[in-house]
C-alpha cells in the first residue's frame, strides 16, 4: 500500500508541472513577422512549390484579407478567444540546415524526440508505428518509408509529397475543407507550412500505424500544418496524431486542417491524443488551437472514425466532422476531453447525411474542473435524400469542482422522415457515492476516482488503438490527479 | 471483543439522526437491528463504515480496540470492517470482474496472489453463490438485478473474509431461493470463519430462518430502545414497534 502512495505521489509531482514544457535550443531560420502577400509568397518560394499550390494559397490570402478587414472570425463557440494581432505573429519557422536524412537531424531535435518518447531514430524505431515528426514548421524526419512503398502506401510530409505526387495533392486538395471554410481554414491554406500526406492504394490494408507528432518549439510562432489522407477503394489505415509544445506566458496559435478521403468500402481511424501547452495555473499562456478537421466518406461503404483525447491547449475550438456522401458510409467521432484550471473546450463534430442508409456514432466525455469551461457543439444533418439513415448521440459531462461548467449544444436537423436519430446527454458531478463504495472495499480515495473516471471513459478509450490507448490512459491518469489531489 | 460502539451521536444538518447509541457485538456472534423506517439504522450502517455525510458529534466506535472515528472508510475496511450496502452502487463503464480483482488485490491477503489465482478464487465462490458467468462481463452492478446486486455484496464478502460485516437489508429484493441460497452462504462463511461477527440490519425476520442472531436490538428514534434475544422477534411480530419500549 505504502509504495503505491509513493508511486502515486511521484507521478504526480511529476506532472504538477507540464511534463513537455522544456524548450529545445535549435538554431532556426525565421521569417520576419507578419502576415502579407509576401509572405505567403516566401513559403511558397523556400518549399519550390509549383505554381498551382501557390494560386491556391494567394487565393486564400485574399479571402484572409477580407475577413481580417471585417472582422469576421467564428463568433458562435462558447469561449472567451483572445484578440490576435495576425501581423504579430513569425509564419515560418525551420532548424537552420534542412535535414536530407536523419544521420542530418540536428541532435538538438533528436533529443527532443527522444525525451518526448517519439520514436524517429533507427534504433528506437518502434516496430508497427511509423513516425512523421513535424517541428515548428517543417516535418523532420519520416519512418518506415521505405517499408512502406512495397505495400503502395505513400507516407511523407506533405512538402515532399507536392515534389512526388503533385497529381494527388491537387486533385484531393482543398476539396474537403475549402479554404472559405472559416477564417481559421483560410489562413491555414495561406500559409501552411507543412504537415503529412498519406496515401493508401486499392485493396491494401495499411501494415502499420501511421502517426505524425507535432511539436512547437520556437517562441512567437504559429503552427499551421495540413494533413491529407487518401484511402482507395478497399483500403484501411489507422492514423494517430500526437501534439506538445514548450510553456510561455504567451499564446501561441496552432491552426491546423486535416482533410480525409475515403473511397469506397474503405477505412479510415483517425485518432489524436492533444497535450498541448495549456497555460498556467492562473489562465497565462497556453496554446490556442483552432483547428478544422473534416473527412469525406465519398465512397459507398466507406467509414470514417476519429477518436480524440483532448487534454491540453488553452482554448480548444475543433469539430472533427464528416460527409456521409457514399450510401451507407458511415461516421464515428468518439471524444474525451479535459479541461482544467482557466482552459476552455469547445469541441465537437457535424456528421452530415447525404447517402442514403448512412449511419454515425457520437460519444463523447466531457469532464471539467477548476474555472475551465467544456462544451460540446455538436450537428446532425440528415438532407432529404439520406433514407434510412441513423445517428445515435451520447454527450456525458463531468463536473469536479463548483466553478467550472460543462455545456452540450446539440443540433439535430432532419429533412427525410425514415430516419432514426437518437440523443442522450447527460451531466454529473463525480459522485462522492461511488468513491465510498470502493473506499469501503478498500481502495484508496485515489484509485477509487481513477477507476470511476476511466469508466465514464471507457466507451472512447476502447475505440483508441492499442498503441495509443496505453499511452492516453496514462496521460488521463495523470490529467486527473491533477486535477484532484 | 470485537466491535464496540460507545454513546455515538450523530446528526445531519441540524438533525439528530443518532442519539447515544451503545452497542457491543463480540467476536463470532450475530446480531440484527430491527425497526421502523427512519429509526436510523442505515445511518448506522453508514456512520460504522466511515461515510462523510454525517457530522459525528461524539462517541466511539473501536473494532478490536482499535478507534476507527477518525479512520477513513479504506483504512476502516482494511482493518476489516465490510458493508454490505442496502443499495448497492452502480459504476458503469468498470468492468466486475476488473472492480473484484482490483478490490481483492488492494487486500492484505491477497496482495501477492497472481491475476490468474485471483480469477479462479472469484470463481470458485461464484460457483457456491450460483451466479453465472456473464456477471463478470457486466459493468459494476450496472443493469443488474436486485438479487443480483446482492450477491455480488456476499461474494465479496465472501472473498475479502471481513471480522465484521454489516449487511444492510441484504433481504431485500430477493425471490425465496435467492434469499435461501445468500443466507445458506452467510452461514457457510461464518462457520469457516467462526471468529467473524456480523450485524444484521433488517425490517424482517424471514432471515432469522437460516442465520439466527443471538442478539436483537430494537433502534427507535436514533437510540437502542431494547435488545434481547429471538424471543423479543416474536413480540415484535405480534404487537409491533408502538407497544416496544
Amino acid at each position: 500500500m505504502l509504495s503505491r502512495k509513493n508511486e502515486i505521489l511521484q507521478k504526480v509531482n511529476k506532472s504538477i508541472d507540464y511534463k513537455y514544457g522544456f524548450v529545445s535550443d535549435v538554431q532556426e531560420n525565421f521569417f520576419p513577422v507578419g502576415l502579407n502577400r509576401n509572405i505567403v509568397k516566401q513559403i511558397s518560394l523556400i518549399k519550390k512549390e509549383p505554381q498551382w499550390l501557390l494560386d491556391f494559397r494567394l487565393k486564400a490570402f485574399s479571402h484572409v484579407e477580407r475577413l481580417l478587414k471585417i472582422q469576421k472570425f467564428p463568433e458562435w463557440p462558447e469561449l472567451d478567444m483572445p484578440n490576435i494581432n495576425y501581423n504579430s505573429i513569425c509564419y515560418y519557422v525551420s532548424p537552420k540546415d534542412t535535414p536530407k536524412d536523419l544521420n542530418d537531424v540536428d541532435p538538438e531535435i533528436l533529443k527532443t524526440y527522444e525525451k518526448l518518447g517519439i520514436p524517429i531514430t533507427e534504433q528506437k524505431k518502434l516496430s508497427g508505428i511509423a513516425v512523421d515528426a513535424v517541428f515548428d514548421s517543417v516535418s523532420i524526419a519520416t519512418t518506415f518509408k521505405k517499408e512502406l512503398e512495397t505495400y503502395g502506401v505513400i507516407f511523407s510530409s506533405f512538402s515532399e509529397a507536392v515534389t512526388s505526387h503533385p497529381e494527388l495533392v491537387k486533385k484531393y486538395l482543398g476539396k474537403v475543407i475549402p479554404y472559405q471554410d472559416n477564417f481559421y481554414s483560410a489562413l491555414n491554406s495561406a500559409v501552411f507550412s507543412d504537415g503529412s500526406f498519406c496515401f493508401i492504394p486499392k485493396n491494401t490494408r495499411c501494415p502499420m500505424e501511421l502517426s505524425t507528432y507535432f511539436r512547437i518549439n520556437a517562441a512567437n510562432t504559429g503552427q499551421f500544418e495540413r494533413t491529407l489522407i487518401v484511402a482507395e477503394e478497399n483500403s484501411y489505415v489507422s492514423y494517430l496524431e500526437g501534439c506538445t509544445a514548450p510553456m510561455r506566458d504567451e499564446n501561441q496559435l496552432h491552426a491546423a486542417i486535416v482533410e480525409i478521403i475515403a473511397l469506397q468500402n474503405s477505412h479510415v481511424k483517425y485518432s489524436t491524443v492533444q497535450n498541448w501547452y495549456p497555460g498556467d495555473k492562473n489562465g497565462l499562456g497556453g496554446i490556442l488551437n483552432y483547428v478544422t478537421k473534416r473527412g469525406l466518406c465519398i465512397g459507398h461503404y466507406s467509414k470514417i472514425s476519429w477518436i480524440q483525447v483532448e487534454v491540453g491547449s488553452a482554448i480548444t475550438w475543433k469539430y472533427p466532422s464528416v460527409i456521409l456522401k457514399g450510401d451507407y458510409s458511415t461516421g464515428e467521432f468518439y471524444s474525451i476531453a479535459v479541461t482544467n484550471n482557466y482552459q476552455q473546450a469547445d469541441t465537437g463534430t457535424k456528421m452530415i447525411h447525404i447517402g442514403k442508409n448512412s449511419s454515425s456514432t457520437i460519444i463523447s466525455k466531457g469532464i471539467s474542473s477548476g474555472y475551465s469551461q467544456n462544451s460540446y457543439r455538436g450537428m446532425v444533418k440528415i438532407l432529404k435524400n439520406a433514407y434510412n439513415s441513423k445517428n445515435y448521440s451520447q454527450c456525458d459531462s463531468l463536473i469536479l469542482g463548483n466553478k467550472c461548467g460543462g455545456h452540450t449544444f446539440p443540433v439535430i436537423s432532419s429533412h427525410n422522415n425514415s430516419v432514426q436519430v437518437e440523443h442522450e446527454a447527460s451531466t454529473s458531478k463525480l459522485s462522492e457515492e461511488k468513491i465510498f463504495y470502493c473506499q469501503q472495499r478498500g481502495l484508496s480515495r485515489e484509485d477509487a476516482v481513477n477507476m470511476i473516471i476511466h469508466g465514464f471513459c471507457k466507451s472512447v478509450l476502447n475505440n483508441l488503438p492499442m498503441e495509443f490507448a496505453v499511452e492516453a490512459r496514462k496521460l488521463l491518469e495523470l490529467t486527473i490527479e491533477d486535477i484532484i489531489f | 471483543m470485537n466491535l464496540c460502539v460507545k454513546n455515538l451521536h450523530v446528526t445531519i444538518g441540524k438533525e439528530n439522526i443518532l442519539n447515544g447509541i451503545n452497542l457491543t457485538i463480540p467476536s463470532g456472534e450475530v446480531h440484527a437491528i430491527m425497526g421502523p423506517n427512519g429509526s436510523g439504522k442505515s445511518t448506522l450502517a453508514m456512520v460504522l463504515a466511515g461515510s462523510s455525510n454525517y457530522n459525528i458529534k461524539s462517541g466511539s466506535i473501536l473494532l478490536n480496540n482499535k478507534e476507527l472515528i477518525h479512520m477513513s472508510p479504506n483504512e476502516r475496511a482494511s482493518e476489516g470492517l465490510f458493508l454490505a450496502f442496502q443499495n448497492p452502487i452502480e459504476i458503469p463503464g468498470v468492468n466486475n470482474a476488473y472492480f473484484l480483482r482490483t478490490i481483492i488485490k488492494a487486500h492484505k491477503k491477497y496482495n501477492k496472489m497472481s491475476i490468474v489465482d485471483i480469477t479462479s478464487l472469484i470463481e470458485s465462490y461464484m460457483l457456491k453463490l450460483g451466479i453465472s458467468s456473464d456477471f463478470l462481463k457486466r459493468d459494476v452492478n450496472d443493469c443488474f438485478s436486485g438479487g443480483e446486486k446482492k450477491r455480488n455484496e456476499i461474494i465479496q464478502m465472501m472473498i475479502l473474509e471481513p471480522k465484521f460485516s454489516i449487511l444492510d437489508e441484504i433481504d431485500s429484493g430477493l425471490d425465496i431461493d435467492a434469499l435461501k441460497f445468500v443466507s445458506i452462504s452467510i452461514g457457510n462463511f461464518l462457520k469457516t470463519n467462526p471468529s467473524s461477527s456480523i450485524l444484521l440490519v433488517t425490517h424482517y425476520s424471514r432471515l432469522f430462518k437460516y442465520i439466527k442472531p443471538v442478539k436483537i436490538h430494537i433502534l427507535i428514534g436514533g437510540k437502542i430502545v431494547t435488545s434481547g434475544d429471538m424471543n423479543l422477534v416474536k413480540q415484535l411480530e405480534t404487537k409491533g414497534y408502538q407497544h416496544i419500549s
